[in-house]
């Protein structure tokens, strides 16, 4: 019996580990072509040893300008964030506390449309207004995916709150908006963390409104790397280069942050 | 505690509007658009304005191979990729969920394709399926078998998309799996091992079924946006070759953006749009139904 034990826990050991490494291998296999030269990735026999090279990462630097392109994104990212916030806050917080639920239903809606139905008009609207390569419409485009993302996972934090605080607060002579920005929110730490930093993240992999509304001006990390690909030969080593810089914020916000965000991925998936 | 000042009696509305008023201007407002340019031949340029031409855009999208094609695509890439993502996603969490040394980091890695940069990861997996250098094929010469042309070829392109669609949301099916098991009563386990129940008979006839709710609400959201998925097809074949891959959500955008016949397009994400809604309607009542006949 024991001995079955040990054998069935070698299996499942073994197992774990070739789910992990087939997971993980595409970001293993990109680190790694970042550091080679165009021969290198062209010849099979120089697989795992190489001699490394940092020519890519200073290429994709100089040559293409992507520091302009990473102040773009954090710019769109870090506004669009900002906004959702504001407008999400406050709005969820109602939505929790005098159970709003059609309005709460509202905003679910916009998680299941699809995003290009929107683009259409978008387009034609920022174009007559001037706003096409504009962080304005960027930053606007971007909130339509992290103001319902905010809201969503903020109603299920105020409702896990205690009110016994707020109506504290209310006795003591506070105004109702003042528990909330006095009271409610300086313990909303927690919830806030997490759906700020997705919202981030999602801002910062939008690829399908940037492309469209995104300019010379404005261009942000994915179409910038996108873009990449249209030189007649597609110079690797560079591009794995731009991708380990893209992703590498992401994975890093991820690792150090992974009780927020495990908890808000899953409070994002399991409410919808 | 009656509230006494103006702002505080209609703090509800004070403060969903702002919200409210984003959603209706950016979303709602726009969909109505798209619904009127669909009537419309309407190319974006300046000499030639807007023309009403009822319902000729649907009728020539309804006769349009092409369209049909797309439909065809996006179903079987959907399809295919929500059972093999469900099935492996049940699979790895049932695998993640003992206690292991190390447990939390390795479920962080796991993780990591639902938030790497979906372009990005398309150019990575671009590299992987070169047919020459890719990593694709050394893997299959080295287990001895035929290189393939993986999206090059119109017939391995969608199976060859679906792969990249189950590498990167399959964490999501399993975090969902992993949050539900850790709801489930310890008492029907402890019963069955009384009774001497291995673990398969355990796994079939406790935890899946009472796991059952909890699958149909990943595999609901997962067909929300599995129907919708655009950067990881558009950034490595754009729909190629020869239209092969070509999905609703891509054939739509060449349409508007590439071809610039924004009424047909705007016809085509209409159709889209009731699609997925429909789809998403149908899941939440067949999840209704199914709850009450357990």
């Amino acid at each position: 019996m024991k001995k079955k034990t040990r054998i069935t826990n070698a299996i499942l050991s073994g197992l774990t580990f070739i789910v992990i490494l087939a997971f993980s291998f595409p970001f293993i296999w990109m680190l790694l072509a970042s550091f080679k030269t165009q021969a290198q990735i062209m010849s099979s026999d120089q697989f795992f040893v190489f001699q490394p090279t940092v020519k890519n990462y200073s290429n994709v630097f100089n040559q293409y300008d992507f520091l302009k392109f990473i102040i773009n994104s954090f710019l769109v990212a870090a506004g669009s964030t900002f906004g959702s916030l504001l407008l999400g806050l406050p709005a969820a917080y109602a939505i929790a506390r005098y159970q709003m639920q059609s309005i709460g239903l509202i905003i679910l809606v916009a998680r299941i449309i699809p995003g290009i139905t929107f683009l259409i008009p978008w387009f034609i609207i920022f174009s007559k207004l001037g706003l096409v390569d504009s962080f304005t419409s960027l930053i606007l485009s971007h909130m339509l995916v992290g103001l319902p993302f905010i809201i969503w996972v903020m109603i299920s934090f105020f409702e896990g709150l205690p009110q016994e605080i707020e109506e504290a607060g209310l006795i003591d002579g506070c105004t109702h908006s003042q528990v909330f920005r006095r009271i409610v929110l300086p313990i909303s730490g927690p919830g806030i963390i997490t759906s700020s930093l997705l919202s981030f993240i999602f801002s910062w992999n939008n690829f399908m409104f940037s492309i469209i509304l995104a300019g010379d001006q404005t261009k942000t990390l994915p179409v910038a790397v996108f873009n990449f690909m249209s030189y007649s030969e597609i110079n690797w080593g560079a591009l794995m280069a731009a991708a380990c810089i893209i992703t590498l914020p992401v994975l890093v916000i991820a690792l150090l942050a992974q009780r927020y965000i495990v908890s808000g991925l899953a409070a994002g998936a399991v409410k919808g | 505690m009656m509230p006494t000042n103006w702002f505080d009696r209609n703090l509800k509305w004070i403060y969903t509007m702002p919200a409210v008023l984003f959603v209706l201007l950016m979303m709602v407002f726009p969909i109505l658009y798209t619904v009127r340019i669909s009537f419309y031949e309407w190319s974006m340029s300046a000499t030639v304005p807007p023309k009403w031409v009822g319902l000729a855009n649907y009728s020539a999208l309804l006769s349009d191979i092409r369209f049909w094609s797309s439909v065809k695509n996006t179903f079987v890439f959907s399809i295919g990729a929500l059972l093999a993502e469900t099935v492996l996603g049940v699979a790895i969490a049932m695998l993640l969920y003992r206690d292991f040394r190390g447990k939390n980091f390795v479920k962080t890695l796991f993780l990591l394709p639902m938030v790497a940069t979906p372009v990005a990861m398309g150019l990575v997996w671009l590299l992987i399926y070169e047919p020459s250098i890719g990593l694709a094929n050394v893997l299959l010469k080295m287990f001895g078998l035929d290189p393939l042309l993986w999206i090059a070829s119109p017939k391995q392109v969608i199976a060859s998309l679906i792969v990249i669609d189950v590498w990167e949301w399959t964490p999501m099916i399993s975090l969902i799996v992993m949050a539900g098991l850790s709801t489930l009563p310890a008492e029907p386990y402890e019963a069955a091992d009384v009774d001497g129940a291995t673990g398969w008979q355990k796994f079939f006839h406790l935890t899946l079924p009472m796991l059952r709710p909890t699958i149909i609400v990943a595999v609901m959201l997962r067909l929300i946006d599995v129907l919708k998925t655009f950067d990881i097809i558009y950034s490595t074949t754009q729909g190629g070759p020869n239209m092969k891959s070509e999905t609703l959500n891509i054939y739509g955008y060449t349409l508007g953006f590439q071809y610039f016949k924004l009424g047909m397009a705007s016809s085509l994400l209409v159709i889209f749009f009731a699609l997925v809604m429909g789809l998403t309607l149908f899941m939440i009542w067949l999840r209704k139904r199914l709850e009450v006949s357990v």
